[in-house]
Parts: structure tokens; sequence; C-alpha cells
């Protein structure tokens, strides 16, 4: 397993001037990118959601690299998001996966069969061309530019620590310094679009 | 196709220069008993990006995506999903201030006659509960109310609905 906020810093090294959707590695990646116009960390508007809004990006700004940093939890709840972005095809999608097998920010629980889900099989079998899995920091750093180079859409699983949230969800630290509808604005300046 | 009964119908030819009059781009979607007569027509229109979906909640959180990055979609779902999306509602729609309009088949409509179908019982009921505001569309009469929900969408920033009351109109063609 690897530590969210080591991967994402190797991860930023090949960043280049993609829309970043940091997902639930949020909370690590704005102490880490050096883009924040580029960055959409939306925190969790709904559970689920993340790989469809990031699909709707995608479409809607072809020649845009975005990059999604997803949840197992999420992608179980909206697993069927993975036939559509197969069917669009996104080229400029990279759709990255967290699993860190549990639902972190409730305490922990585990995602049901938590330990047995292949997620880069189900995605190569609802179509995406190409699926990786990593377990481990040093071979998804030397496969990264790799993956980053060809077309997507991609699909990327990888093993995380979990990071375990207990506190009532009042007490526990703010990590987004931007309001949601902010974010987005700012996306779009930086990207030259009127919505 | 019988005259007398055309006046009284919603024709999907009006609802399709209704969408391409607000310049819509993308209509996602996914099939129900009373929107499968627009499918074949928004299929062969160049101007729309048809992106199909297998759960009506990830319709919402595309349309939020795709509304994100400056194009102007449409949802296209039944009253049953619409329901079922309730979250996605709440979190991708209202939550990122998407001015979005969804196209909803109202199934079971009688226009508050005796209404069987617990889909249409609840539909209204669902919508007032979220604070959506919609517009029911019966015939081409009515046509003129769905630019009125993509004028309210763009004022209030928020998904407005259209609630799509005739059925099958389109396979008897």
């Amino acid at each position: 397993m690897m530590y969210t906020a080591d991967m994402l810093k190797v991860f930023n090294e090949h960043r280049g001037d993609a829309i970043v959707i940091p997902g639930r590695g949020g909370i690590f990646w704005v102490d880490i990118s050096t883009r924040a116009n580029l960055d959409l960390p939306l925190g969790d508007p709904a559970m689920g959601g993340h790989g469809a809004f990031a699909l709707g990006l995608a479409l809607a700004l072809p020649k845009r690299r975005v990059v999604l940093f997803d949840s197992e939890g999420d992608v179980q709840m909206g697993m069927s998001i993975l036939l559509s972005v197969a069917e669009q095809r996104p080229a400029n999608f990279y759709h990255f996966m967290l699993d860190n097998e549990c639902y972190a920010t409730t305490g922990g629980q585990p995602v049901p069969n938590a330990k047995n889900v292949a997620y880069d099989v189900i995605a190569r079998g609802a179509g995406y061309p190409r699926a990786f899995a990593f377990d481990e920091l040093e071979a998804f750093a030397s496969a990264l530019p790799g993956i980053l180079a060809e077309p997507g859409p991609v699909f990327t699983a990888l093993k995380v620590h979990p990071n375990i949230q207990n506190q009532p969800i009042g007490q526990r630290r703010r990590w987004m310094t931007r309001t949601r509808d902010q974010a987005i604005l700012d996306m779009q300046r930086e990207v030259r679009i009127s919505a | 196709m019988n005259d007398a009964v055309t006046t009284a119908q919603l024709s999907p030819e009006v609802v399709l220069n209704e969408l391409k009059k607000q310049k819509v781009t993308h209509v996602v979607w996914l099939p129900d008993s009373e929107t499968n007569w627009l499918y074949l027509l928004m299929k062969a229109e160049p101007s729309l990006h048809l992106v199909a979906v297998a759960r009506e909640g990830l319709a919402c959180s595309t349309a939020a995506g795709l509304a994100a990055g400056g194009k102007t979609p449409v949802i296209l779902i039944q009253n049953t999903g619409l329901m079922e999306s309730g979250d996605s509602i709440r979190g991708w729609l209202i939550g990122l201030s998407v001015p979005v309009v969804l196209m909803v088949g109202l199934r079971g409509w009688t226009r508050h006659g005796v209404t069987q179908d617990t889909a249409a019982v609840y539909t209204e009921p669902f919508l007032n509960a979220f604070g959506l505001k919609y517009y029911i569309v019966e015939s081409d009469a009515d046509a003129n109310r769905i630019e009125v929900a993509f004028e309210e969408a763009k004022k209030t920033k928020r998904p407005v609905v259209v609630l799509v009351a005739d059925e099958f109109h389109g396979f008897n063609r």
C-alpha cells in the first residue's frame, strides 16, 4: 500500500496543465498542487458522482487533460458510469482511483468485499481500453509516465493507506479553502471558458 | 395520424426545436416511456451529443461536469429516475448551482385524476420537497414553457424541471 500524499507528489511531477479533480485526495492535494486554478477540490457534493462529473468535464473540454482521483467507495456507488465513460471514450480522461478498502470519513468501516475486488478488471470489462492496478509507490511511479503518455480513457486503481477520521464532522480540519462555486469559476477563468 | 388528435399531442419535433433554440449541446439521458419518441430525432441531430447513463443520478453529476466545462446540457429521464436521483440533485445540481433543465417523463400522469401509478403520485411532492420549480408540458401549445424553464434555470442558477406529460406519441409514426 502507498500513502496518498506520496502518490500525489509523484503525480504532481507529471501533472502539466491538466485539470485535476482530487476527490478524497483533496485534503493532501491542496498542499501539494502548485496550480490551484486548475484544481477542482469539490470535496464530496454527493457520493458516487465524481466519475460522472469528470466525464462531463472531459467531454466539455476535449483539448484539456482531465485527471480524477476517485475512490473505491464512490466507484462502488456509481459503478455504471464506467460503462458511459467507455462508450464515450474521452481521450483526455485519466481516471485514478484511491482504494483504501473502507469508508474512511465515517470511521473506517470496510466497503463490500473490500479486499477482493479487482477494479482494473471491472474497468476493462466495462470497456476501458487500458486499466492498471498498483499496490506499491515505486511501481506506480515507474509506470505513470507511460500511463499519461497514451490517450485515455484509462483507469488506474491505487491501493492506499486509509486516512480514517473518527472526529465528529464539525470538529474536522477544514481543508477546502475555496467554495465549490469559486473553485469552478477559477478553473473556468484559467481555461478561458464562460458558462 | 389523425389530425384531430395531433393538436392535443406533444410533437418530438417541437421539443427538439426548443432544445436547439436554447443551444443545448449535450443530452444526458436514460430512456423512458415518454421520451423515446424524441430519441430518434436527437440521434440524428448533429448539434446534439448524446451521453447515455445507466442510472439517473449519474445524469445529474455528468451534467454538472458539462456545465462546469462551459457546455449546455439537458437531462432527459423518467420521473422514477428523478426520484432515485435525489441526493445527486441535492449535491451536484443544487449544490454546484448548475442551471440545467431536466426534461422528465411523467409516467402515470392523469391530470390529477384517479392516479394509480405511484410514480406519478410522488412526483410533484418530490419536486416541492426539493424546492424545484417545474412546468408541465402536455401538448405543442405548452411548448413555450420549455423556453421559460431554460430562462429560469439561467436566471436562478438552479435546476428547473419540465414534466413531459404526453406518452407514446412518436411510436405511431
